[in-house]
């Protein structure tokens, strides 16, 4: 009996394939964001909002997942940017697989923000490299202010929180402080913003946080070819 | 919830690995699986005895070595093992700590027969 020392990712296809297509936005400026949350948590309705917002000529695009139906595709697509459904058929979180199948039609040199909005669930899209840029993940007040201490996976990978539904604060035994604090027990250095999509508070804040880190993005690029 | 695939990847780079040396038998299959890699260890051997079960692979084991979160102080550069989601570095109080290890999810080494 001999021992073979290995050291390979488990998910060493997935991580392939997540590092191509970073390099793919990397060179074009793209800057690529994966929302993640539980179901009901609000990404579709802040997508919404986003794309409201945008500048008609905003290069953006969305590929969205869900186990079943191109409901979210359909509500998304009337801002008239590109979206695309990705159909898990089951599947609990997207991988870097799908993500580069659904690119495929598209243009990247026509796209300069990629947002992915991934299955609702706090648990598995933790572990799958898309290859964005950062996660992103949406904490609403209907929930426990303790999910970044049952879920840390996904909250330390994160980058940025958005705490959402924040118009319902009156109404609900939800403390914002404390779901910021025990997001920062996880994830000490996470940025926090708060919004309401419904009455539109803090949404600037958000478009302005995508805005400065698409600049980001594209100022790399740029020093890159250079 | 996603175990099974994890273990269907794992049983991929078994396979890949026994490729590469088509003579030996691999008999086990030693994984490193961190705090923070959001995989429950009692489901991946479920689901891993469960894709192994009744193929060539069999009795193949998975062994998994769990690997704690580890914070480092960027101020006074101590070391921690992080226990109740306190970041707070126990020597100088310092709150900002980084974590250094416990995202791991690799397969790490394989027993073989040859």
């Amino acid at each position: 009996m001999s021992r073979v020392e290995v050291e390979k990712k488990v998910l060493n296809e997935n991580q392939i394939l997540a590092e191509q297509l970073r390099e793919r936005y990397r060179e074009r400026g793209i800057l690529c964001v994966n929302l993640i949350s539980s179901p009901g948590s609000g990404k579709t309705l802040l997508l919404e909002k986003t794309l409201e917002r945008m500048d008609k000529g905003a290069r953006v695009a969305v590929l969205t997942g869900d186990l079943q139906t191109e409901n979210d595709a359909r509500r998304l697509a009337k801002f008239g940017f590109p979206v695309k459904q990705i159909v898990t058929g089951g599947t609990c979180h997207l991988d870097a697989k799908m993500i580069e199948k659904h690119l495929a039609a598209w243009r990247l040199e026509d796209i300069d923000l990629l947002i992915v909005e991934n299955v609702g669930n706090l648990v598995c899209p933790s572990s799958y490299d898309l290859g964005e840029d950062a996660k992103i993940v949406l904490l609403s007040t209907t929930e426990g202010e303790d999910k970044p201490l049952k879920y840390p996976s996904i909250f330390f990978k994160s980058e940025l929180m958005i705490l959402t539904k924040i118009d319902l604060l009156p109404y609900v035994p939800f403390s914002a402080a404390l779901a910021k604090e025990n997001a920062r027990r996880v994830h000490p250095q996470m940025e926090i913003l708060e919004v309401s999509s419904t009455t539109g508070e803090g949404v600037d804040r958000w478009m302005e946080w995508l805005r400065i880190r698409q600049q980001q993005a594209k100022s790399k690029a740029f020093a890159l070819r250079a | 919830m996603h175990e099974l695939g994890i273990a269907s990847s794992i049983l991929d780079c078994v396979q890949a690995e026994a490729r590469r040396h088509p003579k030996a038998h691999i008999t086990k299959v030693g994984v490193k699986i961190g705090e923070l890699a959001g995989v429950d260890v009692d489901c991946l051997q479920f689901g891993f005895e469960a894709i192994v079960k009744g193929t060539d692979w069999e009795p193949l084991v998975l062994e998994v070595e769990s690997v704690p979160r580890i914070q480092r102080c960027p101020q006074c550069r101590h070391e921690f093992r992080m226990t109740d989601f306190d970041p707070e570095c126990p020597q100088c109080g310092e709150f900002a700590t980084q974590c250094i290890s416990g995202e791991e999810l690799d397969v790490t080494y394989m027993e073989v027969d040859e």
